[in-house]
């Protein structure tokens, strides 16, 4: 199922800067950026628990937040894009 | 079940992959020409000449993402295989079997008799979809040459005359091929099989799709544990994946052969895609290649019912359940090796 994760991470000092590295650097393992602090993770229930948890033990609860939407199997008439950045289609065919 | 994942195709001569925090990162002369996580790959294949980083070999061979270099034409360079991993009780299990004639023939012929059948039913199903169009006696004939060899296939128990049969029913198998081309006949015909290089269109496409289709297989064997490179039919030889050759015998009219007829009858494919170069050889260019990928991971996930299972699943995943079943039988879970029969 597709995904989407977004987050909200308090850079006023040091640590928030860190741990917005971090939990990018997680995301970035297992999806693709869409835009700054937006993910799309094509990930199995599994996989998605194994995120969570990680991305969960890396952010402060007081400070940042986190957001998981869950499009499903069937997700590619729920993305309309607009403007730059196009991503790529997970399951497509990947040429480059 | 196992999910069927993504496949990575690098066409672009002068690209170098490399590994970037679990993401395999494709970098050309003006940088990063894009990056995609590990987690959703399933094999990658590079066209390009540049290569790739040892890290990035070694965290596909770890995570049992097979890796396949190719010339730029497409041909079969290199497969990066990591430090040997699966079950040594099999593999060993595997030689031994390997070793025995007997034994090895009581497998091979499995094989043989799932590709003599599934050749048989594609001649058989151009005759019932196009009976009108097509030279019906000569199918006709072939297919029953066939069936009978799968019958006396079955019973044999030296290798040696395996190949015979085997070679007797390929022969008359692509005697008949060309019939089933029904469309651009003109620019698209078979009289022989061709390879190194292909001579004609129709064994460019064949060609390329049975190097594919043999990176799948042997990659499907390793990640069940098995050793592609010892083989029951095909004897050892350096270099070669005997093992992956074998069980492809059964998949190639299947996968392969009906797949390259639909491109042409469904004019999916044009003259145009092909190069032709000095020494004869006929290669497809770029926009062919393109083309012929991207229908080719289009029916990898089409549904099917596998005949033996009875259980759904994409057409990319028959590699791997039948690498399974020849597990389970080297394991003496199954009495025999089920071929994958196609109707």
């Amino acid at each position: 199922m597709l995904v989407l994760i977004t987050y909200d991470v308090n850079t006023t000092d040091g640590e928030g800067k860190k741990r917005l590295r971090q939990v990018a650097k997680q995301c970035v393992r297992h999806g693709q950026r869409v835009q700054c602090s937006v993910f799309e993770c094509l990930l199995d229930p599994g996989q998605c628990k194994a995120l969570q948890a990680a991305l969960c033990r890396i952010i402060n609860m007081e400070k940042d937040s986190l957001r998981f939407y869950y499009l499903g199997d069937h997700y590619q008439t729920k993305i309309k894009h607009f403007g730059v950045k196009a991503g790529y289609e997970p399951e497509g065919v990947l040429i480059m | 079940m196992k999910r069927l994942l993504n496949t990575l195709f690098v066409l672009s001569e002068d690209s170098y992959l490399a590994l970037e925090n679990e993401n395999i990162v494709i970098w050309g002369e003006e940088g990063k020409r894009g990056q995609f996580p590990l987690l959703g790959l399933e094999s990658v294949f590079s066209f390009s000449y540049k290569g790739a980083s040892p890290a990035l070999l070694g965290a596909c061979t770890k995570r049992g993402i097979g890796f396949t270099f190719l010339t730029p034409n497409g041909r079969f360079l290199a497969r990066a295989c990591g430090a040997a991993q699966g079950n040594v009780l099999l593999r060993k299990t595997q030689y031994r079997i390997s070793d025995d004639p007997n034994q090895s023939c009581f497998a091979a012929r499995c094989f043989i008799f799932g590709k003599l059948y599934n050749s048989r039913w594609c001649l058989e199903r151009t005759v019932r979809d196009h009976g009108l169009r097509v030279n019906v006696e000569a199918l006709k004939r072939s297919a029953s040459f066939l069936s009978a060899t799968a019958a006396e296939a079955l019973k044999e128990t030296n290798l040696d005359t395996l190949r015979g049969w085997e070679g007797q029913a390929a022969t008359e198998y692509f005697r008949v091929f060309n019939e089933m081309i029904l469309n651009q006949k003109k620019d698209f015909f078979f009289t022989v099989r061709s390879r190194r290089p292909p001579l004609d269109c129709v064994n460019a496409m064949l060609s390329f799709g049975y190097s594919l289709l043999a990176s799948d297989c042997a990659a499907a064997l390793e990640s069940v544990g098995l050793d592609s490179y010892v083989g029951f039919l095909h004897r050892d030889r350096p270099g070669r994946e005997s093992l992956a050759l074998d069980l492809m015998e059964e998949l190639r009219s299947v996968f392969v052969d009906r797949f390259v007829i639909t491109l042409i009858n469904t004019k999916q494919i044009l003259p145009k895609q092909f190069d032709k170069m000095e020494d004869g050889a006929v290669l497809l260019n770029d926009v062919g290649r393109k083309t012929f990928l991207n229908v080719w991971q289009t029916r990898k996930r089409e549904q099917i019912t596998h005949p033996y299972l009875q259980e759904k699943m994409q057409w990319g995943l028959v590699p791997y359940v039948q690498a399974l079943l020849l597990a389970r039988w080297l394991r003496g879970d199954l009495d025999a090796y089920p071929p994958f029969l196609w109707k």
